[in-house]
């Protein structure tokens, strides 16, 4: 499989503070890749380097070509879709105009009125709420409505910030049976971030394992799932 | 009877132009955190450019649209070339750049047109418009143009892509850039509406208060009350602030005017009108802080 996501090299820095120490890995085009780590390991400032939300240095390749020190707004156009920690929605907007903004980019109005119908079918709860505003959602259907508006992007690539945070075992699971759907169904290549490692490594056809900054350990996810430190560190037994 | 519904009248007008210039501060305000000072300079600026424009011929409706097109490149300038720079600046360096803009287009007015006061035309036809002994033809006028003014924006914000752009860039910055809208752009289009919306207030009131370049300054603080008594936070609500506070200090003044009448005895009167403004705000901030359309914003920490 080629690579879709090819990082090299990595390193970021909020102010003065460095967080990123040469990190680096691959995406295959299709997979689902997950990045696993400690709290401050480095998860979310990668996700957050690779859409130039921080100060960043190293390659960042997508599809062949560096997107490093693009605009936010055009690796965006590259259809790359992030969804970051912490509900990914304009709490003060409706269901409607969420959905509707983050096909902003994209001029073929027929494809996303199609786009919209098939989001629905992926999230059917979403079009009983389509009039109501985002923030009065509950806090997995905000996790949906984040996935969703990612959708509406029709993504290559989609980069997900803890899907699980804040929301019941229940809910954590339609949501990741959803986005096992979407990667098979929609084609889409996942990078996802997450503290419920059993889960992600459940998901996910490989996996790195980042540390202080610096990726430690990769591999196929069942060969991580089964290495020893991982077990003890991440998975708890 | 008629007394009163003439002072409700001017109200409404009064209230028109509040909300306009309102709005103006409204729109900048949700995407910046910034209150503009120089807004009623400005939009007094602009209205000195539509009288040039008349007076080098033009006829008042192809000036007036042609000063708001060009307040609008100005205000979109003013935020490129002046603000831009000052992205990360501590808040108070932009309450100076505010004040310096402020002090500039002042003073630029009076070098250009002098500090006389000059007339300045109505559009609106005596004869045709207006109801005898209720509403006055330039009244009328004001309030249905910025009725209309009003009613586009709100067409635009609500039902138009880039309007939905704007107001997700206002609402939260980050997240307005990872759906791909380019929000450096959407603050320059703020910036831009609300110089056109402030020239129209200022084109509206000329004929009332006089081209002067000191015109707008009353104004700003009846439109920065107007603003604090809807909520600052919400165009709607500043829109409603204006009339409410436009109304409300000329019914103020004729009900002192009718004590005086009755009893002799001065309380209140249209020289107070300014003073009533600002206790309205005190009063609503009191009860109200987040004025009377606002929503407290709580954030979490």
């Amino acid at each position: 499989m080629a690579a879709l996501l090819e990082v090299s090299g990595l390193k970021a820095f909020y102010g003065q503070t460095q967080s990123l120490y040469d990190v680096g890995f691959e995406i295959p085009m299709g997979g689902i890749t997950t990045l696993l780590g400690a709290n401050g390991a480095g998860k979310t400032t990668t996700l957050r380097a690779i859409c130039n939300m921080v100060r960043t240095d190293g390659t960042i390749r997508f599809d062949g070509k560096n997107i490093r020190g693009m605009a936010t707004e055009e690796i965006v156009r590259q259809r790359i879709a992030h969804v970051p920690e912490g509900r990914g929605t304009f709490t003060t907007l409706t269901v409607d105009e969420n959905l509707r903004i983050a096909a902003y980019t994209r001029k073929d109005k027929q494809g996303v009125k199609d786009e919209l119908e098939r989001v629905f079918v992926y999230f059917p709860r979403l079009k009983e709420r389509i009039q109501q505003q985002a923030g009065t959602l509950s806090g997995g259907e905000q996790q949906m409505l984040a996935i969703a508006r990612a959708l509406m992007l029709k993504p290559r690539l989609m980069l997900l910030d803890e899907p699980s945070f804040g929301l019941a075992p229940l809910i954590v699971l339609e949501i990741f049976r959803i986005l096992r759907r979407i990667n098979e169904e929609e084609k889409v290549s996942i990078l996802l971030v997450e503290q419920n490692a059993a889960l992600a490594l459940d998901l996910a056809t490989h996996a790195y394992v980042l540390e202080t900054g610096k990726v430690v350990m990769s591999g196929p996810s069942d060969v991580v799932k089964n290495d020893e430190n991982v077990r003890k560190s991440y998975l708890g037994y | 009877m008629e007394q009163l519904l003439q002072q409700f009248a001017s109200g409404l007008a009064n209230g028109a132009i509040y909300a306009c210039v309102a709005l103006a501060l409204v729109m900048i305000y949700v995407s910046t955190d910034h209150i503009n000072f120089a807004q009623g300079e400005m939009a007094m600026f602009s209205t000195y450019i539509s009288w040039q424009l008349m007076s080098w011929g033009m006829s008042f409706w192809v000036a007036f649209i042609l000063t708001v097109m060009i307040s609008f490149a100005m205000g979109v300038l003013i935020e490129r070339l002046i603000l831009r720079p000052l992205h990360n600046a501590p808040v108070l360096s932009i309450i100076v750049v505010f004040i310096g803009l402020l002090a500039i287009f002042n003073s630029m007015a009076g070098a250009f047109w002098s500090y006389l006061i000059k007339e300045f035309p109505s559009p609106f036809p005596k004869s045709e418009f207006g109801i005898a002994g209720v509403i006055g033809a330039h009244q009328l006028g004001v309030v249905l143009v910025t009725l209309i003014v009003l009613g586009l924006l709100f067409v635009f914000f609500r039902y138009t892509p880039l309007g939905l752009a704007m107001r997700a860039a206002a609402q939260n910055p980050q997240m307005a850039r990872l759906v791909g809208v380019r929000v450096d752009w959407m603050l320059a289009l703020g910036w831009g509406l609300a110089a056109s919306v402030g020239a129209v207030a200022g084109i509206m009131v000329a004929h009332i208060v006089y081209l002067e370049p000191n015109m707008m300054g009353g104004i700003l603080l009846y439109a920065f009350a107007s603003a604090l008594v809807g909520g600052i936070s919400n165009p709607a609500g500043a829109v409603a602030g204006g009339f409410i506070v436009g109304i409300l200090e000329n019914m103020v003044a004729y009900a002192g005017n009718q004590i005086e009448k009755a009893t002799g005895v001065y309380i209140i009167g249209n020289g107070e009108k300014l003073t009533v403004a600002l206790i309205i705000v005190i009063f609503v901030l009191t009860v109200r802080p987040a004025g009377l359309f606002g929503r407290v914003v709580v954030r979490r920490v």
